[in-house]
């Protein structure tokens, strides 16, 4: 619509109204799409693949979103279908570490995770937004129950340890106060006629009317402490019942302060349209999904299977693999097709005779850094002292974010927070850490925000992607220039065998990257299966 | 640990730390690490994935070791993988910024790269006696070699 006229728009729009009057509403948004209107996800549905021919088999490498993803979707269309995975479980980063559940790093460093039952931490993927309707919509499928994600809490943190001694602020006056400066100075560069050049005299009557409501401002279009600004940025005192419930206004940080304080570069995360409410998380962890497919799946998938080598010929694709637990005897796996979901960190170790184009992209892309780290408290102390239910605080110390927990809100007993979400520079550094280093540490730069860590905190498990096992890395760093050269040459299928996962999307570490590749993938297989059976 | 070394040159390196609460030496930031010596780059970067002994490790996938790795044997190829990154591993040569990207790429100087190339090939079991200068490095950039010059 960008960028079109307005009577060509009309013309259109007639046009679907005619459509939809004679024809109806799924003729109309079908034409809607071709115009290219209603495009607000690629999902566009399950394919609904039918009609494999007999016998016809698909082996499919990763039992991760993307991997089972295809199967289920493969073996609906009637394919026959295994499964290699080299976990002793489903999911991939789909993942969620539970109390007694044990994990071992490359390096051998192992964890024994003991949080109290119930607690959980999500070490990969830990939101769902909702227009990512492809997972959305396997949620529904597998009866998955969701609840809200807390993504953005006004009463929450902006943390800089160099910035009002350190003292956290809630981000509900940095957000005020940041707002309401820049509408006064708004205000008077309009009163003052400097805006006459780019505005008329009617829409700046209209501008200061907004300005005093998005800004919170007085009668004089300044912004100073009152009940309406405190009714934006918080009270000193807040009102009550009773006799000595009279509210006391707070009063606004200087402009100057706001600024410097850089505080303000956290204000606007939750309005990116990946973080916009509302997101969702799985009852019990974000594992719940990989669980479900797994339960699905159950029988077609083999675990323990550490695949050494991809072959392809006229007559189909041979895998090597080996036992995870215990290098040695090899054992292969036949299919008529492949759809591979390794992530490249790994396939690019593989011996695979795909075209020098394919090749060259799985071999391209480098992997990021990103460590998680989980802490257990004796109590919910975010929530019973300072009213902190759900979302984030961000700090500019290496921990970068401490989450609340999405659930369980105002209950006694222990809870489990992310006390560190890191990526770049400061991943790398934890990463190169013991884990208990990386708990020692979170827990010890919480503590500048949170006083309370240091009497209440119980236990932790920390995660960096790196050391992880099954993928060397958190997910695919595309570039422009690394997906101009190598991107398509990534997903087209070679031969026999198509490539998905986060890494073939345009959603670098979302799971509804993983869902759509693979969506795409089979049904351009299955399209291939049909029109003709040979690579 | 090797890594108390560097805790002087931390304070050196200035005022933009947080406020150290322990006798866990400070982390480098995107500033402070462009004062790192190449013992230190190797265990604040290097070890998350080659491992504190520099051995390597090997789950579905490995990463190579770099104690007795023949390839060691020329610290330009050590160093072009450092540059360039390969694979899944990252570049860390000096570039603009990508700012489309949510976190900040890491990189190190011709002189750091040539530092941590020489201290990898002299330490781990590794005896090469010849070593790599940022001059070396520097030579490598694509643009230097267009250039004809550093």
């Amino acid at each position: 619509m960008r960028g079109e006229d307005a009577s060509q728009a009309m013309t259109r729009r007639e046009l679907l109204r005619l459509i939809g009057l004679s024809a109806g509403g799924a003729a109309m948004y079908a034409a809607m799409d071709r115009l290219g209107f209603a495009r607000a996800s690629p999902y566009q549905g399950a394919p609904a693949l039918q009609g494999a021919p007999r016998g016809s088999s698909v082996l499919i490498l990763g039992a991760g979103l993307a991997g089972m993803v295809a199967a289920y979707e493969l073996r609906a269309a009637g394919y026959q279908v295994q499964v290699l995975e080299y976990n002793a479980r489903p999911g991939g980063r789909n993942w969620t570490l539970r109390g007694g559940d044990t994990y071992t790093e490359l390096g051998g460093f192992t964890q024994h995770c003991q949080f109290e039952r119930g607690l959980y931490i999500n070490p990969g993927p830990w939101r769902i937004p909702y227009h990512h309707r492809g997972l959305l919509d396997y949620c529904k499928k597998l009866d998955i129950p969701l609840e809200p994600f807390v993504q953005v809490n006004y009463n929450a943190y902006l943390h800089s340890a160099k910035a009002f001694g350190g003292k956290p602020q809630r981000f509900r006056a940095i957000n005020a106060d940041y707002r309401g400066h820049i509408a006064e100075l708004l205000a008077k560069a309009s009163q003052q006629g400097k805006l006459d050049a780019q505005v008329t005299q009617e829409d700046q009557a209209v501008l200061l009317d907004s300005l005093r409501q998005w800004g919170a401002l007085n009668e004089n279009y300044a912004y100073a402490a009152d009940p309406r600004t405190s009714n934006r940025r918080g009270y000193d005192k807040e009102p009550g019942g009773g006799l000595s419930a009279r509210p006391l206004d707070s009063q606004p940080l200087q402009l100057h302060d706001v600024l410097s304080s850089q505080l303000w570069s956290g204000l606007t995360d939750g309005e990116n349209y990946e973080f916009q409410t509302t997101l969702f998380q799985p009852v019990g962890g974000m594992g719940r999904i990989g669980e479900a497919f797994g339960r699905q799946l159950d029988g077609l998938i083999r675990y323990h299977a550490k695949v050494t080598a991809i072959h392809q010929d006229a007559h189909g694709v041979i895998v090597s693999y080996e036992d995870a637990r215990h290098a040695g005897d090899t054992q292969t796996a036949h299919a008529d097709w492949c759809i591979c979901t390794i992530p490249l960190s790994i396939l690019s170790q593989i011996p695979i005779n795909v075209s020098a184009p394919m090749a060259a992209a799985i071999g391209a892309v480098p992997y990021a850094a990103s460590v998680k780290v989980g802490l257990q408290f004796k109590r919910r102390f975010w929530e019973e002292d300072e009213a902190i239910y759900g979302g984030i605080t961000l700090t500019d110390l290496p921990i970068n974010t401490i989450s609340y927990p999405s659930c369980d809100f105002n209950r006694n007993g222990k809870g489990v927070l992310l006390g560190a979400y890191l990526y770049g520079l400061d991943a790398y550094q934890f990463t190169a850490m013991p884990p208990e280093e990386r708990i020692r540490r979170a827990v010890e730069y919480g503590s500048q925000i949170h006083p309370q860590y240091k009497q209440e905190f119980e236990n932790g498990v920390a995660v960096a992607w790196h050391r992880a096992p099954f993928t060397l890395g958190c997910f695919a760093t595309w570039t422009d220039e690394l997906r101009a050269q190598h991107y398509d040459n990534l997903c087209r299928i070679d031969g026999r065998i198509a490539l998905a996962g986060e890494h073939a999307s345009y959603l670098p570490a979302w799971q509804e990257g993983a869902v759509t590749s693979a969506l795409d993938a089979v049904t351009r297989l299955h399209q291939r299966v049909m029109a003709g059976g040979t690579a | 640990m090797k890594r108390l070394l560097f805790i002087p040159l931390l304070w050196l390196a200035g005022a933009s730390f947080a406020a150290a609460q322990s006798s866990d030496h400070a982390l480098y930031t995107y500033d402070s690490i462009n004062h790192a010596n190449g013992d230190a780059i190797f265990h604040a970067i290097c070890q998350g994935c080659h491992m504190p002994d520099a051995k390597g490790a090997s789950g579905a996938g490995s990463y190579p070791a770099l104690a007795n790795n023949p390839r060691l044997a020329s610290p330009q190829y050590m160093a072009a993988v450092i540059l360039f990154g390969r694979h899944d591993m990252p570049s860390f040569v000096e570039r603009p910024p990508d700012r489309k990207n949510f976190f900040k790429d890491t990189m190190l100087t011709d002189a750091q790269i040539a530092d941590v190339v020489n201290y990898v090939r002299s330490h781990f079991g590794n005896h090469y006696s010849n070593s790599i200068t940022a001059a070396d490095v520097a030579a490598m950039h694509p643009h230097t070699m267009v250039a004809g010059h550093p």
